[in-house]
């Protein structure tokens, strides 16, 4: 067995991302993320690797454009003002099927906002963020130890679709101490980069770009790419379904507020309502049918989210109108409490679940 | 008989798409010349930027990356750290290095990122039809100076030659005209200089070259290189303004 060792986070994160071949880190510091560059720092050099402090999180996310154009397994970090500098970027990697890990620990908003967690950047994660048709590989842990696994994961995943993924996490799971294990990664089969621009010895130059004049040939490209995330659809979703079967009422809540939901779940059980939590692991792509399944039989949906409710939209898609779908948020860097959810799932239940 | 010119091997022989006049073909020439004489093509990585060259990968025969408008040396650096054998090198316009991607070029130029630039400065946005660029002259009309660029409300234009010059991790600074076959000659010294510079490793590298943009000067190609001389010649002078040897001036 691996030992356990204690790990903040942020932390967690970037030793995840050596062990599991990461040797550039490209980044610009922003609380409440700044352990990762620092991190990254210290260790890269240890490894062989390299750690460039760029002059902005737009420069930062260039470099990994460059480092991941000529093969390198590559990431970069921020939160979420800072993400929104990198969207160019991120579209740009998209639009040149180029792999690397981003990282955003998510911080309430808009514009400086705060520095407490927040969930308020799904819709930029998942909807989009840049300009142009294109999707992320969004992962949501709720535990230091999913850091670490779905970090190693991602990498991996990136690599065999060739699209950026991401890490979406907030400034409690970048912080907060947990035990963990480093697991050898699940072993995947990662096709060879014949794409990079490592020079042209022996071979035909290649090219890495994102532009296509000829509106046709742009629409192929558009489609390939549409064609990658719909094998990653049929793949890589990942949810995890608790007490679902015999649920009445089905939280749907992810990372940090999905172990929030979890308390609440679990005092809901002892006091006799039937209460179940569907908890997302990746947003793009969502799992609409496993949260489709569950609408089969559950009398109501309450989704919880750090913001003024943005997931929602994708669980009410999911539910497609089979049972009703409420929403208890904060905003603003405020964390839910317990007993609010409680109270809330309590309403539900009193109005909707003892309906014949 | 003896061959005294032929299409260098890193250029494809292909026509470009660049309008009569304008002098991007001749400095893809000289780098290609350069690549092949320095015979460095197998680990070159080029990058192209946004705006007229951001075709320049359909005519160069090596690897490049196309980056986003004044990224390219962000870009090159992430690149660059990957390849410590690489040469690599960006390719820029003035509104491209001097305008949005100022802070790039200022911080690649800080780090000493052992790469190469090659800036071309014709006082003028190209490719989205002749905007007023950061370089644009006082009293150059463009579509957004349609009155002459003022320097009371629109500045005068920036000097990156010289200001680039005063960083300590700039090993080799040189600005060149190509508006004579005397010019193009320099011009073709100095970018091979860069490129060894880079690969002697003693740091960051620019060679910014004085162009001409025809059609949005509104200027036959023999006016334009006229234009040149007499007006952006003066305001930008040609030297070598920083060497691995020391700071010199207009040499």
């Amino acid at each position: 067995m691996a030992e356990r060792k204690l790990f903040k986070g942020n932390e967690a994160v970037a030793e995840a991302a050596i062990r599991a071949g990461c040797r550039y880190f490209f980044g610009y510091p922003i609380t409440p993320q700044n352990e990762i560059p620092e991190y990254m720092s210290r260790r890269l050099p240890e490894v062989g690797g390299v750690f460039v402090q760029a002059e902005s999180e737009i420069a930062a996310i260039n470099m990994v454009y460059g480092a991941a154009g000529a093969g390198a397994r590559v990431m970069t970090s921020s939160s979420s003002p800072g993400i929104s500098l990198k969207q160019e970027g991120i579209s740009y990697l998209a639009g040149a099927g180029l792999p690397c890990l981003i990282v955003n620990m998510v911080r309430g908003g808009p514009g400086l906002g705060g520095i407490q967690p927040a969930q308020s950047d799904y819709f930029q994660a998942v909807k989009g963020g840049g300009h142009g048709d294109y999707h992320l590989v969004v992962y949501v842990p709720a535990s230091v130890q999913e850091m670490v696994d779905l970090t190693m994961e991602a990498f991996d995943v990136a690599e065999i679709y060739r699209m950026p993924a991401m890490i979406l996490g907030d400034g409690i799971l970048g912080q907060m101490m947990e035990p963990v294990e480093f697991h050898e990664p699940r072993k995947r089969e990662v096709p060879a980069k014949d794409w990079a621009t490592t020079g042209a010895a022996g071979r035909a130059p290649r090219v890495i770009n994102s532009l296509y004049l000829n509106p046709e040939q742009l629409y192929r490209h558009n489609l390939a790419l549409a064609d990658r995330f719909e094998q990653v659809k049929a793949n890589e979703v990942r949810c995890e379904a608790v007490n679902v079967d015999d649920a009445d009422i089905v939280l749907a809540a992810y990372g940090t507020t999905a172990r929030i939901c979890r308390s609440v779940m679990d005092r809901a059980r002892a006091s006799g309502l039937r209460v179940g939590l569907m908890r997302p692991i990746t947003v793009s792509p969502f799992p609409y049918d496993a949260i489709g399944k569950a609408a089969r039989t559950a009398k109501a949906f309450l989704t919880v989210e750090m913001s003024m409710g943005q997931m929602v939209e994708d669980v009410r898609l999911a539910v497609l109108g089979k049972a009703p779908v409420h929403f208890y948020g904060t905003t603003g860097g405020v964390v839910p409490t317990a007993a609010a959810i409680l109270a809330r799932v309590e309403e539900i239940a009193g109005a909707e679940v003892s309906r014949p | 008989m003896k061959q005294v010119y032929a299409v260098p091997k890193s250029l494809q022989p292909r026509p470009t798409h660049y309008c009569p006049g304008c002098t991007h073909g001749i400095i893809h020439k000289l780098i290609a010349e350069t690549i092949d004489e320095l015979g460095v093509r197998d680990r070159t990585v080029g990058v192209a930027p946004v705006g007229c060259a951001v075709l320049a990968y359909d005519y160069f025969d090596f690897d490049v990356q196309q980056a986003a408008h004044g990224r390219a040396p962000a870009v090159a650096t992430g690149i660059r750290r990957v390849l410590p054998e690489g040469v690599v090198f960006t390719y820029q316009g003035d509104g491209d290095l001097a305008s949005i991607g100022a802070a790039e070029i200022v911080h690649a130029a800080m780090r000493g990122e052992r790469i190469t630039v090659v800036f071309v400065n014709n006082a003028i946005y190209g490719m989205t039809g002749g905007q007023m660029a950061p370089t644009t002259l006082v009293e150059q009309k463009t579509t957004t100076s349609p009155f002459g660029r003022q320097e009371a409300t629109q500045g005068q234009p920036i000097r990156m030659s010289e200001m680039l010059a005063t960083i300590p991790g700039a090993a080799y600074i040189a600005r060149v005209a190509l508006s004579s076959p005397a010019g193009v000659q320099r011009a073709k010294k100095a970018i091979k200089r860069a490129f060894e510079v880079q690969l002697s490793g003693a740091g960051f590298s620019m060679v910014e070259c004085l162009s001409t943009c025809p059609t949005n000067w509104g200027m036959t190609p023999f006016e334009a290189m006229k234009w040149l001389d007499s007006n952006m010649a003066p305001y930008y002078p040609v030297g070598e303004f920083r060497t691995p040897e020391g700071v010199t001036q207009n040499a």
